[in-house]
């Protein structure tokens, strides 16, 4: 275990984090159980009173976990100068089994409390709160997800002991070793580029297709996470070799770096962003049936724009970005 | 808009030793554009009954319609947003906020709707200038006579330009001479085609000849009569 | 945009409210201000040491070779040097001759480093500014130190060292090898350890194995080692204090929660007010919040600032000692100031988090005021 100002604030958020959650989750349970709209008992106004509060508490555990996820990154990346040989953060997550987990993990939750927030805000605007039995049941989902996020942070953080020799970028993405991420160094770069643009024209087509014709939220929520796959992995093995000048290195962290001009800033902000507005988007749109929501349609539509605006900005700097490039490997390196 | 009641009951303190009710079952209608007025001694239910009225409080059972609208069970949320859309408000203490300025006090209610900013000031000025505070607008509220303090509390009551105004005891701190002025000028907003619903243990107020309809209450029902 | 304009609204009302009630909020103001300058000061403090470090080896042979004797470091002959031969991917190698001296009147230990660079003649000595500080000596004067032999020797002070590294330099003393092998006893040939210079890091692993493979007796110690070691030391010291520095958090907190859930009637009376002329429970709690964002920044701003200047142009006295002291010489230097992302988002975790968990239920409290509170 490393005694460090970081780590110990990433153990310290996620530790109120999941009071919190755990609060909500009780009220949850009391809630699924007493909710009647119509009643004017004191439990009802009690329980509807209490309603303000959970939405509180998970709008800020929205932004603590948002700042958490940087921050673990960040410290990762910060902690590769104690292991000898891990040259950035993914060295160091390498460093024992729960890092990838720990970082999927927030990813996650991150989606999932966007969600949460997006269905809270639909809902606060139906006279009848008719979404309220599903918001907390999906609130009792996320429960379980932000105990196991703690737990493999603190395992993570406990496992550390610095010095140990761990691979660096570029024995992580060496092709022959196995796992998640030497698979994905393995994707070679052209085809790369074409499942990226297929699935960059898909999303937006289908964003669009969602703004005209106000149809095809299923679709749209399909094509948003198979884009965010697509743009993660293209990331790593299309993306940073380009921006890196270097044909084997495949990290997708040295990019959020001063050296690259925090170019992972202007890739990963509007990627995440525009995924997680086109899973609002979606998950908004299931409901326009329900009459107290039918006059809400203009937010699914607000989502599913942004969504289009910020996959379509995301393109655009990955395109910059290779086109800038010093680098040249089509029909050279492959 | 008229305002529906429907075997309304109040109950405080439900399923505790402590259990009150405050209001035991009351059906009754306001007519809209006209001037109502609930009377009965303290203690009868009327503060309770005229936070039901004007949707500050939800009854226990019973329905509450305003116009076609169901209010009753409506959750806070929605209730509120009705609210102040629909009812001005004038308290019995005035309850003007300390510390802040005339002009300031009564742009308070607009506040959560949003207007911009120049006219929702326009708006606040030409309140002030009908109720001749055009001088005071930037004088501290507790620096004011009790008449003034009143004819502020009417102009915040009406920034929001509301069908209905509701006002609780609304000469408790008043002179005679000044608790008639406020009848007058509840007079004119009636004539004006505004719903007047006070609740008064004061005879000046309910045996004005401007009342056009009295409800009386009590122990929480009301009286025939 | 009547979003945006609606939080305008109720960040104007806020800022009126906090004004009207200075006097309470000052005294928040101000711990929060005290907890953010102190473990900013902190924070600022160790990060400019370890930046200095970092800075200091950024020249420094990547790799250091020390014979080992059954366990114990012992000098290294000179021809080892011609049994390792040719190593790929070395650019220079040489023999150094360095070592701790305690002076006993003074009660402190210099580091003696023999030099070839600056050609000294055998009576000449430059030294560290910490040094000439303690002994009261400035070029031109003489000093003496006594040898291994039980003799004293005597030399002239040449020039100081410019005190821009201080941090490494304080506790210097440079000598020629000729006096330093008189001073110490040492012979001809004999090293107290060799330095490798290897031009590409990814390559001084690999020069590191083929050594030890070569010389079995001896021990690389790489710069990248001694750079994570630092790196751990400081983060740990930094550490510490933080979790010494916990209990004040806690007790901010608690602070902050009281603040927040005792409101005077005055203040609940307002917020009655609020509900009952149309504000709702979402409004209050917004502007609750703005009002502790306020705070919150003014605080972060405030005791940023302080711990700033605090440590980079006072020179940190409240935590000299404990983050920075590993010799009796104090070095006397600026950090050359540095901030960075990680450093915020750390603080405004150990800082800003807790304050808005303490203020979430409070305010909530007062929010759910009933709307006719204010009529009963």
């Amino acid at each position: 275990m490393l005694l460090n100002p970081a780590i110990l604030a990433l153990l310290l958020v996620s530790a109120v984090v999941l009071l919190m959650v755990l609060v909500a989750g009780q009220f949850a349970l009391r809630l699924l159980r007493h909710w009647e709209i119509g009643s004017g008992s004191e439990r009802q106004l009690c329980l509807e009173r209490r309603t303000y509060l959970i939405s509180t508490l998970m709008s800020w555990v929205f932004v603590f976990e948002l700042l958490s996820l940087l921050l673990f990154v960040y410290t990762a990346e910060s902690l590769s100068g104690q292991f000898v040989g891990a040259m950035c953060a993914t060295g160091v997550l390498n460093a024992n089994p729960w890092g990838w987990p720990t970082l999927l993990l927030k990813i996650a939750l991150f989606f999932g409390g966007a969600l949460w927030l997006a269905l809270n805000g639909l809902d606060n605007r139906g006279y009848d709160y008719p979404l309220i039995r599903h918001k907390y049941t999906l609130l009792l989902l996320l429960v379980p997800l932000v105990v196991v996020e703690a737990f493999s942070q603190l395992r993570f953080f406990l496992g550390l002991s610095p010095n140990i020799i761990t691979s660096c970028c570029g024995t992580l993405f060496s092709s022959n070793t196995e796992g998640v991420a030497a698979e994905v160094s393995a994707l070679p770069a052209d085809t790369m580029a074409w499942a990226l643009a297929l699935s960059g024209v898909a999303v937006l087509m289908s964003g669009l297709g969602y703004m005209k014709w106000g149809r095809g939220a299923s679709l749209l929520a399909v094509t948003t996470m198979v884009a965010f796959v697509t743009a993660l992995l293209a990331v790593v093995s299309l993306l940073s070799p380009y921006i890196y000048e270097h044909p084997h290195h495949h990290c997708p962290f040295c990019i959020l770096k001063s050296g690259h001009g925090y170019i992972g800033y202007l890739l990963y902000i509007p990627l995440f962003a525009a995924t997680a507005s086109g899973l609002a988007a979606a998950a908004t749109a299931i409901w326009r049936k329900i009459p107290s929501l039918s006059a809400y349609g203009f937010i699914t539509l607000g989502y599913a724009r942004l969504s289009v605006v910020l996959f379509l900005l995301f393109y655009l700097i990955s395109a910059w970005s290779v086109f800038r490039s010093n680098l040249v490997m089509q029909g050279v390196w492959w | 808009m008229e305002i529906r009641l429907d075997a309304v009951r109040k109950v405080f303190n439900q399923g505790r030793p402590n259990e009150f009710c405050a209001i035991r079952g009351v059906s009754l209608r306001i007519e809209a554009e006209r001037i109502s007025c609930v009377k009965g001694a303290s203690g009868s239910g009327k503060t309770t009954l005229l936070s039901m009225i004007g949707s500050l409080s939800r009854p226990t059972s019973g329905r509450i319609h305003l116009g076609d609208r169901l209010l009753s069970g409506l959750p806070e949320r929605f209730l509120t947003d009705i609210r102040r859309h629909t009812f001005g408000f004038i308290f019995q203490r005035f309850n003007l906020i300390p510390g802040l300025s005339v002009l300031q006090n009564i742009i308070l209610p607009a506040f959560p709707l949003a207007p911009s900013y120049k006219q929702l000031i326009e708006n606040a000025h030409r309140l002030l200038e009908v109720y001749g505070l055009a001088d005071k607008a930037d004088s501290r509220v507790e620096w004011l006579s009790g008449g003034e303090a009143q004819r502020v509390a009417i102009c915040r009551a009406l920034i929001n330009g509301p069908q209905i105004l509701v006002a609780d005891e609304p000469t408790a701190n008043l002179d005679s001479e000044h608790s008639q002025r406020f009848m007058q000028q509840m007079a004119e907003l009636q004539r004006a085609g505004k719903t007047v619903i006070l609740a008064s243990h004061d005879p000046l107020v309910y045996d004005n000849a401007e009342v056009d309809r009295i409800i009386s209450l009590r122990d929480g029902l009301l009286e025939e009569g | 945009m009547s979003t945006l304009q609606r939080q305008r609204y109720l960040l104007d009302y806020s800022l009126s409210s906090l004004l009207r009630r200075k006097r309470k909020h000052l005294s928040l103001l101000f711990t929060y201000t005290l907890i953010i300058f102190l473990l900013a000061s902190v924070m600022l403090f160790s990060n400019g040491l370890k930046g200095e470090v970092t800075h200091a080896l950024a020249a420094s042979p990547e790799i250091v070779l020390q014979r080992i004797e059954a366990g114990r470091h012992a000098l290294i002959p000179a021809d080892y040097l011609q049994r390792l031969g040719r190593l790929r991917g070395v650019s220079a190698s040489k023999g150094r001759l360095w070592g701790y001296y305690f002076d006993s009147a003074l009660q402190a230990n210099y580091t003696l480093i023999a030099s070839d660079e600056e050609q000294l003649s055998a009576t000449e000595v430059i030294l560290g500014s910490a040094v000439a500080r303690m002994r009261g000596i400035g070029p031109g004067d003489f000093t003496s130190m006594r040898g291994a032999d039980g003799n004293a020797y005597s030399f002239r002070v040449k020039s100081l060292l410019d005190s821009e590294s201080e941090l490494f330099s304080a506790d210097l003393v440079l000598i020629s090898p000729k006096a330093y092998r008189k001073l110490f006893a040492i012979d001809e040939g004999l090293f107290t350890d060799i330095v490798f210079t290897v031009r590409n890091s990814r390559e001084v692993e690999k020069v590191a194995q083929k050594i030890v493979s070569r010389l079995p007796d001896t021990r690389p110690i790489l710069k990248q080692e001694i750079l994570s070691t630092y790196d751990a030391i400081f983060s740990w010291r930094q550490g510490i204090l933080f979790v010494l520095l916990a209990t004040s958090i806690l007790a901010f907190v608690i602070f902050a929660w009281d603040r927040a859930s005792g409101l005077s009637a005055e203040e609940r009376r307002e917020i009655g007010i609020l509900k009952a002329i149309g504000w709702e429970t979402s409004d209050i709690l917004q502007m609750k919040f703005w009002e502790g964002g306020v705070i919150s920044l003014l605080a972060f701003l405030c005791g940023y600032l302080l711990a700033y200047l605090h440590v980079f142009y006072t020179g940190a006295p409240l935590f000299e000692p404990v983050l920075k002291g590993w010799s009796v010489l104090y070095p006397n230097f600026m950090l050359t100031p540095s901030v960075d992302g990680l450093q915020l988002a750390t603080l405004f975790l150990f800082t800003v988090f807790p304050y808005v968990v303490a203020i979430i239920f409070p305010i909530w409290q007062v929010a759910i005021t009933d709307p006719d509170a204010v009529m009963r």
